[in-house]
């Protein structure tokens, strides 16, 4: 059931407990206990918003950055990893296997801003080799969901 | 002139679901549940092997019988999900869709005169089909109480020295029935008995929310006089692609091809190849659209229940084949206002035999949001009904 409840409430996590013990055929009291103690291992760490900023009037810019680094004694790569994603605008670090080592994503205001925040705090960092600036141009699809496009039903509408 | 028609088809009637089509499709904004194919894309990697094929520039005939890499990989899914071991050589074809399949073995197996038996309510083409191979059709009427399965009673009052074929169903459209082993056996016990044939459409095996689907010819004494019939269409999304196919007896499937071969040559190039990918490599993407479905079929059961609508609970297929009998109108009567008065389109249970009167074909491939709004609406709609009876 943990399974299937994770499957559904990635896609949609607006769906009211009722309605999920229904489409899994169990009780309300047993999927809320369920999701509480998913929350409390930490196994779902936030039920967040999908936005396609695009169509809003927000600036927004957001980049992927490929940082080397030398790894410290003892520490490893987790003590860089950690002084990145304290700043604010870090959206993700990812440590990374192949020719760089930490993937980080962050979005700013502004490609300047960016560019700003990865001239001065990111490459400035002790340990940190190098970086290269990704700017997303267009989001195709995102956490699964495709942005560019809305479903359409094409079928037939009645049919044996 | 003179006519230029044979009486046999004429005497056919045209398929029931027909009028309704075309009033549905002159309203704009109706909402359709009455769509009998999966609600998914093909799965991409299907889709992309299927593309793939074209740029290779496969685009000839096949074989007859189907493309060899296919008819191995048909041969591999029917022995994992069935232990039941068939030749790829003799023993399998590849058909333009099951409803092709069904045709040819009726085709192949009947002669003038004999009897079919076709159980109701089921797919709209049986009885035709039957009616065109020269044969008889006797329907079986199937029964709510029994939860629309064949029992042996009825399997047995229905046959008589005529009778040549069963046409076995199930996983059942438009009720979602199923036959679990202990029914098969039961009927399996008769048909050896009797010594009559079957052919078994078990086009939606994949799409069941109980135990897994167990074929007729996992049975002993009974892969020797079966026809087992089933198909990409509903398992991967694939109705547009026009595949299914067949297994039977060397001695059946012989004729099964010849008719094939002269009637269509062979099925779809592209589609085959496609196919071959499904089979390989689709058992993630059927599985994850049969648990959208039973979390469909849960939730229309459950929005029934509040309703106070008699259904009772299928366990296969896309369907749910609620009685409205308590309304005191005919299926088409009640379909016709449910269409005008809140602009949902189902299907009249009697588009799948006279026996379906009094019940509808809901179809469940369709999105749980878009499942929430059409049930809104039909709420409405019998609230009012009810208080009209008052």
């Amino acid at each position: 059931m943990r399974e299937q409840i994770l499957a559904i409430i990635e896609k949609n996590s607006r769906i009211d407990l009722k309605e999920l013990a229904i489409i899994l055929g169990a009780e309300e009291i047993d999927i809320a206990n369920e999701l509480k103690a998913l929350e409390e291992e930490g196994i779902i760490c936030g039920y967040h918003t999908m936005i396609d900023w695009e169509k809003t009037s927000i600036e927004k810019v957001t980049a992927l950055i490929e940082v080397r680094i030398t790894p410290q004694r003892g520490q490893g790569y987790d003590n860089i990893a950690e002084r990145i994603y304290k700043y604010p605008e870090v959206n993700s670090v990812y440590l990374i296997s192949g020719g760089y080592d930490l993937l980080v994503t962050l979005d700013g205001k502004s490609l300047k801003a960016v560019s700003s925040f990865v001239s001065d705090k990111l490459s400035t960092l002790d340990g940190v080799l190098s970086t290269a600036t990704h700017f997303i141009l267009k989001k195709y699809k995102d956490h699964g969901t495709i942005l560019t496009k809305k479903y359409e039903d094409t079928r037939e509408k009645i049919t044996p | 002139m003179r006519n230029p028609l044979a009486d046999k088809i004429v005497k056919v009637k045209p398929s029931g679901i027909r009028k309704f089509f075309d009033i549905v499709n002159e309203m704009d904004d109706a909402i359709s549940l009455g769509v009998g194919e999966p609600d998914f894309d093909t799965p991409w990697h299907i889709r992309d092997e299927g593309i793939y094929s074209l740029e290779k520039g496969r685009t000839f005939y096949t074989s007859n019988a189907g493309l060899k890499e296919l008819k191995v990989e048909i041969v591999n899914y029917i022995k994992r999900s069935q232990d039941v071991s068939y030749d790829a050589d003799h023993e399998v074809i590849v058909t333009v869709g099951g409803s092709e399949a069904i045709d040819i073995a009726l085709r192949a197996m009947i002669n003038p005169g004999e009897e079919v038996l076709i159980p109701q309510p089921s797919y709209v083409s049986y009885e035709p089909c039957a009616i065109l191979a020269d044969a008889v059709p006797v329907i079986i009427e199937l029964k709510e109480e029994n939860e629309f399965r064949l029992t042996a009673k009825e399997l047995r009052d229905a046959i008589t020295d005529k009778t040549k074929v069963l046409v076995l169903p199930f996983p059942n459209n438009p009720t979602g029935a199923i036959m679990e082993k202990k029914d098969l056996e039961e009927i399996a016990e008769i048909i050896r008995e009797k010594d009559i044939f079957v052919i078994s459409d078990e086009i939606y095996a994949e799409l069941t929310y109980k135990d897994k689907h167990v074929s007729i010819v996992s049975l002993p004494g009974m892969k020797e006089r079966t026809v087992l019939i089933n198909g990409f269409s509903k398992a991967y999304a694939m109705t547009g692609w026009r595949l299914g196919y067949a297994c039977a007896p060397r001695e059946i499937m012989e004729q099964m091809i010849k008719i094939h071969q002269f009637a269509i040559m062979c099925a779809p190039t592209t589609s085959q190849y496609a196919a071959v990918e499904a089979l390989r490599n689709g058992d993630e993407d059927v599985a994850s659209m049969r648990e959208a479905y039973n979390q469909r079929r849960r939730f229309l059961m459950n929005a029934f229940r509040e309703m106070g609508l008699k259904c009772f609970e299928p366990y296969g297929a896309f369907y749910v084949f609620p009685c409205i009998k308590e309304f005191g109108m005919t299926s088409d009567e009640f379909a016709e206002r449910l269409l005008h008065e809140e602009k949902v389109a189902v299907v009249p249970g009697t588009a799948f035999g006279d026996c379906g009167e009094g019940f509808l074909r809901i179809s469940y491939a369709y999105s749980l949001e878009d499942l929430k709004i059409a049930l809104e609406k039909i709420n409405h709609f019998i609230t009012r009904l009810r208080e009209e009876k008052k």
